[in-house]
């Protein structure tokens, strides 16, 4: 759609204020992966560590190119890579999936989104290989997210949020 | 809402609401393709829009600001100025629509008094110093009382939506987003940016989902045209009232120069908005102040922070430190307030202290016996923009029909109105099943896209030979309905959960 358009024939949903954009995601179970995205190119999380609870791990697979990290929070590499995805990039990508839906994340990777349904069927796909990338972009975008839960509750209004209508009952 | 109302409503579109929005039309397909690539259509358009602002107090800056964007020079105070003739066109808008309205129901309102009381603002406590807010103006203008560190942050936030608006959203590039992370981080950290810092983190969680834009097949065109203006208007130095958000329970700031009344609030429903990192629920009520004055048409907001994991009912677990309100939603009961703060605007801010559980109140009947009589309130300047109007009416007596794809209308009379089924939150048990089974509807007029909606707040239905009354608040307190109880549970505490983390990662 360009600038030509006159009032008629624009999409009624350009002319829109209020509208959800960002696609709904899925509750899952937070306890294992407390922290996926899709963003800077990667699909990346936080995995907390199944036997030490001060400890996470952070992995990552590139969209494009597939290539796979995962280190501690304190860069010390995964013990569970060897030549291929360990467990917490499993766990990563299943959590994925049901944040997201397997479309999307398939897609935001580039793998052939066909016959995609499970986390094991995204990382089956991947043709990258391990690259080690630094862990702390992703841990403090991981901190970022949750210092969201420190800000305080206000009953000042908040005029801005009528553009951001909940949504979702109706499927 | 009678037959009645809902014709008048319908029939009585303000006739220039097309050339209006034309006008916008343009400004924002200047938008869409950046202020650096103006092609000689898009220097048409906003010439249209300097014509069409000639004559209005803003109409010489316009045509000056047109006449340096268009010869190439750009500058912040330019974008403010196009910005600001955008704000007037929805305004006006906003104004005709909701005149409308009032015409066509019968709906008093109070009109904005510049220079009354009532036309408070926030300021903090600690500073008793505070000099009044100027008069005329009704809210406190300058940043200068909230220190260099906002002012810097409101010129980082200019520069931003310059940027932005250099390139057109086509032009919108991971290096523009990335951008804007440090500067959100920072304006979330100052209480007083709060609303501008949700405002961008709403818009910039967007363009991240819908890169790469350039090759996005249809832009939110409308849409994020508003968020750009908005943000660049509440950047201005001033734009924004100096108003510390009240934390929640114990607050520290007091509202000052705000009238406080007392009496009786009687909820007619729960409006929610949210996006991935807030979440604002909205109430709707009628005001019965003590003594002899008419009863008001009121709203209050609790909002909370939160991250995009925390969805459907959950979200109700972050505003916990408004029990008594929450209480009262859920189990459709009337408040007792005692000196509540109440802004010219008709907002309560809410204070949980300073109210108390009264008696069951049936939202149907309060909307029956007084929503026809109670006094709107006026809508503060900036506000004006018609995506802010939400008027309580109460529909009854009309044939439903479900449409393919599961939309809905209500017919009253020969006329009929859409129903909102896609703003129903998942926090609470509204379903468009119930609407379609429903013979009376508590809900928000709205008007987007060019038209008229209900947005239901209540609906009562008959489900399985029974009169079942549904209202989107009664989760406040948490689900009701079993399947949705069971949902969650194996889903667990995504709150608790998310809040161990932060407790045990986020202070070592
Ligand atoms: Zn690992």
């Amino acid at each position: 759609m360009d600038g030509t358009t006159g009032r008629a024939d624009r999409a009624a949903w350009q002319q829109r204020s209020a509208l959800r954009v960002v696609p709904a995601i899925q509750p899952r179970k937070l306890a294992k992966v407390p922290f996926v995205e899709l963003a800077d190119g990667r699909l990346q999380g936080v995995v907390s560590s199944g036997s030490d609870i001060e400890r996470v791990y952070v992995s990552s697979i590139s969209a494009g190119e597939h290539a796979y990290h995962c280190s501690t929070n304190n860069n010390r590499p995964c013990g569970g890579l060897r030549g291929s995805p360990c467990n917490h990039l499993h766990a990563l990508a299943d959590e994925a999936v049901l944040q997201y839906g397997a479309d999307r994340v398939a897609r935001y990777l580039r793998v052939d989104a066909d016959g995609v349904t499970t986390g094991a069927d995204l990382i089956g796909r991947l043709h990258g290989r391990h690259e080690a990338t630094p862990a702390a972009v992703v841990f403090s975008r991981f901190l970022r997210h949750l210092a969201y839960l420190e800000l305080p509750e206000t009953t000042e209004p908040i005029p801005e949020l009528h553009w951001f209508p909940a949504t979702g009952a109706f499927r | 809402m009678l037959e009645t109302h809902l014709a008048d409503l319908l029939d009585g579109a303000p006739p220039a609401i097309g050339d209006a929005l034309d006008l916008v039309n343009g400004f924002d397909d200047v938008l869409v393709h950046g202020f650096a690539r103006l092609t000689e259509e898009h220097a048409g358009a906003l010439a249209a829009l300097a014509d069409g602002m000639a004559g209005t107090p803003l109409g010489e800056r316009v045509a000056e600001a047109v006449g340096k964007v268009a010869a190439g020079s750009i500058g912040d105070e330019h974008l403010a100025v196009l910005a600001g003739a955008r704000t007037a066109l929805m305004g006006a808008l906003h104004d005709a629509l909701l005149a409308g309205f009032d015409t066509a129901l019968g709906r008093t309102r109070q009109s904005w008094g510049f220079d009354r009381p009532g036309s408070a603002r926030l300021v903090p406590r600690n500073d008793p110093d505070q000099s009044p807010a100027p008069a005329g103006t009704g809210v406190e203008v300058g940043v200068g009382a909230a220190g260099p560190g906002v002012a810097n942050l409101l010129a980082g936030c200019r520069s931003w939506l310059h940027e932005l608006a250099i390139a057109g959203w086509r032009g919108v590039d991971h290096d523009i987003i990335a951008a804007s992370s440090q500067l959100v981080e920072a304006m979330l950290a100052e209480p007083g940016l709060r609303r501008l810092a949700v405002l961008l983190d709403g818009l910039v969680a967007e363009l991240r989902a819908s890169s790469p834009i350039a090759t996005m097949e249809h832009l939110p065109v409308r849409r994020w045209a508003d968020l750009w203006t908005r943000a660049l208007l509440l950047s201005q130095p001033g734009g924004l009232p100096v108003s510390t958000p009240v934390p929640v329970p114990k607050s520290t700031v007091d509202v000052r120069g705000a009238e406080t009344l007392s009496g009786r609030l009687l909820i007619l429903g729960v409006d929610v908005h949210e996006h991935g990192t807030a979440v604002q629920a909205q109430v709707h009520g009628i005001l019965e102040p003590s003594g002899d004055q008419a009863p008001r048409l009121v709203r209050t907001s609790v909002g909370a922070a939160k991250v995009d994991t925390i969805v459907g009912p959950s979200v109700w677990r972050l505003l916990r430190g408004c029990p008594v309100l929450l209480g009262a939603l859920a189990e459709h009961r009337a408040l007792d307030l005692t000196d509540m703060p109440l802004l010219s605007s008709g907002d309560l801010v809410w204070r949980d202290d300073r109210a108390s559980v009264g008696e069951p109140s049936d939202p149907f009947a309060t909307a029956r016996v007084l929503l026809a009589a109670a006094l709107a309130p006026p809508v503060p300047p900036l506000d004006r923009h018609p995506v802010r109007i939400a008027e309580p009416v109460l529909l009854e007596g009309y044939a439903v029909t479900v449409h393919d794809g599961g939309s809905l209308t209500l017919g009253l009379g020969g006329h009929t109105v859409s129903v909102a089924v896609d703003r129903m939150p998942d926090c609470g048990p509204l379903t468009q099943e119930l609407v379609a089974a429903s013979s009376a509807c508590l809900g928000l007029m709205r008007w987007d896209g060019g038209g008229w909606a209900l947005s239901p707040l209540a609906v009562r239905a008959t489900v399985k030979r029974k009169t079942v009354d549904t209202h989107s608040g009664d989760w406040a307190l948490g689900p009701t309905d079993t399947k949705v109880v069971k949902a969650g549970a194996k889903h667990g505490d995504a709150v608790a959960v998310l809040r161990e983390r932060a407790g045990r990662l986020l202070r070592r």
